[in-house]
């Protein structure tokens, strides 16, 4: 299926909760949702007989300065299409449904993009800091990280 | 008989398996907790490595960022460059030249090789059996001579540029790979016969940690591992890239040779079948090449267009996928490396339960994991 028809059938089914499709300059295209709904939106893509998108391919936090976001990219292998969908998040308190219990190639990532970006998957199974140790300060990946001077009196 | 068992400690066990050991591949710890032999849960603990080279990404520039990729995967340096290029030029729409593209297969198939070879024989060594090691280093003794005549480095490459390949082939590099190929392509039957087929090899490998076709998609693994379970699904072949669509191969799958679909010994001769069918892609290249130009006229100072891309690559541990955001400046805004080892390592947990201690060596050597990957 093309981006425009995903969108138009995600649309249709979900009405407010999608907002807008990126196409241009985006290779997949995107489908923009709101947080909220990203696990009922997954469910539809995966189990809708026209979707089928039994695969996540990726997963990734983004920092965009005035904002974050999550994006997933996905696949049907049995179809063969590919689409992204993206939720775009407040930079206060991010959060969004976790979506491991959707496709448990999730939990790994979710856990990187809360440990690099702060973002938090209530609902998952396992949300640890995963790259980083346990008692790290901050999120690296953030645009306005500070680097530490000192890491248990190490000098970093 | 009562009043031993009750003599006997009984209590579950926590045992640290790592990050310092020799059948991890790497600093990779896992958090054992046995109940006597049997394993009641293995929770792997990732990132002693973790060189945030996302992070490094939106520091350099796109050129420079090529070498990092060098660090990704060490094992196949020649692929992850390839890729992060890919990705770049998908970005931009740079066309490559055809030469290029064709030179970029055979050190990518070469490199698969030779990271195919390590995966057999530290698996191998990982089994108990050390003769195939030093089978395999000999063999990928010669890649790495092919490399260094190309590149001068026998790791890291570095070799692959953004438009195409930093030189073009050395004198006679295609006549001494194809020396090369009808050198190596007999070892593979050797491989089998020395290896593959013993008895005691392959009962520490089939019927452990089989993994199901869905399970394997559902929990994203990826190349070798995920065609081990019986999926017939290659990049190279469903998402044809570069010039992979002008060279015929097979997709080598699992069929539960000698146990179940998907498990350890399935995965092992997935890599051993794709060493024979990079051979196959080899001679075609090789007999395809044409001549020109190795390099696009790619500027000094360079700046894709606004835009998301998201490329992905069959590398020899699987999909390496590339989300890379651009806002039009000579850095990466955002560049997220999915690397295969580490989403691998999701299902980990899982298919160990209830094996045995040893078993978990087995499944990290089918699952051919590599630290510098997943940590990143």
């Amino acid at each position: 299926m093309e981006p425009k028809a995903i969108f138009e059938a995600v649309k249709g089914k979900f009405g407010e909760a999608v907002v807008e499709l990126q196409e241009e300059g985006f290779r997949p295209a995107f489908v923009v949702v709101s947080p909220e709904s990203v696990r009922e939106i997954s469910l539809f893509l995966r189990d809708d007989p026209a979707m089928k998108f039994d695969s996540l391919m990726c997963l990734s936090g983004v920092d965009y300065k005035d904002r974050f976001a999550v994006a997933y990219h996905l696949h049907s292998l049995e179809i063969g299409h590919r689409i992204g969908v993206k939720a775009y998040l407040p930079r206060e308190a991010p959060s969004l449904p976790s979506v491991d219990g959707v496709w448990p190639a999730a939990n790994f990532q979710e856990r990187e993009a809360f440990d690099l970006y702060g973002i938090v998957f209530p609902g998952s199974k396992d949300l640890r800091r995963i790259l980083l140790p346990e008692d790290w300060v901050g999120y690296p990946l953030r645009k306005d990280y500070k680097y530490p001077e000192f890491y248990h009196g190490i000098k970093v | 008989m009562k009043a031993r068992a009750e003599a006997l400690p009984t209590q579950e066990m926590l045992i640290n398996m790592g990050p310092q050991h020799p059948s991890t591949h790497g600093v990779l710890r896992v958090i054992l907790r046995t109940d006597g032999e049997v394993v009641v849960n293995a929770r792997p603990d990732v990132g002693y490595l973790h060189r945030a080279l996302e992070k490094i990404g939106e520091r350099v520039t796109y050129a420079q960022f090529m070498p990092f990729t060098d660090r990704l995967d060490y094992l196949a340096s020649m692929n992850c460059n390839a890729a992060w290029a890919w990705t770049v030029e998908k970005l931009a729409g740079i066309e490559v030249p055809e030469r290029a593209e064709y030179i970029r297969v055979i050190v990518c198939e070469l490199n698969r090789i030779s990271s195919h070879l390590i995966a057999f024989g530290s698996f191998t060594a990982d089994m108990g059996a050390f003769t195939p090691f030093l089978y395999a280093i000999r063999e990928r003794e010669r890649i790495n001579d092919l490399f260094e005549d190309i590149c001068g480095n026998r790791l890291t490459y570095n070799y692959v540029r953004i438009g195409g390949v930093s030189a073009d082939l050395p004198d006679r590099f295609l006549e001494k790979t194809k020396e090369f190929l009808d050198y190596f392509e007999p070892k593979i039957p050797e491989y089998n016969k020395l290896i593959s087929y013993n008895k005691i090899f392959v009962h520490r490998l089939a019927n452990v940690a089989a993994i199901s076709g869905g399970e394997a998609v559902a929990y994203g693994l990826t190349g070798p591992n995920l065609r081990g379970s019986g999926v017939s699904f290659d990049l190279r072949r469903s998402e044809p890239y570069s010039v992979y669509p002008k060279l015929d191969f097979d997709v080598c799958v699992g069929t539960g040779e000698r146990g179940t679909v998907g498990d350890c010994f399935d995965r092992y001769m997935v890599r051993i079948n794709e060493m024979r069918e990079s051979v196959k892609i080899l001679r075609q290249a090789i007999a395809q090449i044409p001549g020109g130009p190795v390099m696009a006229k790619v500027p000094r100072a360079f700046k894709p267009p606004v835009g998301e891309v998201y490329f992905r690559a069959e590398n020899p541990r699987g999909e390496t996928g590339i989300y890379l955001i651009s806002d039009g400046t000579v850095n990466p805004y955002r560049l997220k490396l999915r690397a295969p080892s580490f989403v691998t390592m999701n299902i980990f947990e899982k298919v160990t339960k209830g094996l045995m201690i040893a078993d978990i060596v087995a499944v990290i050597g089918s699952f051919d994991i590599i630290l510098p990957e997943i940590d990143r």
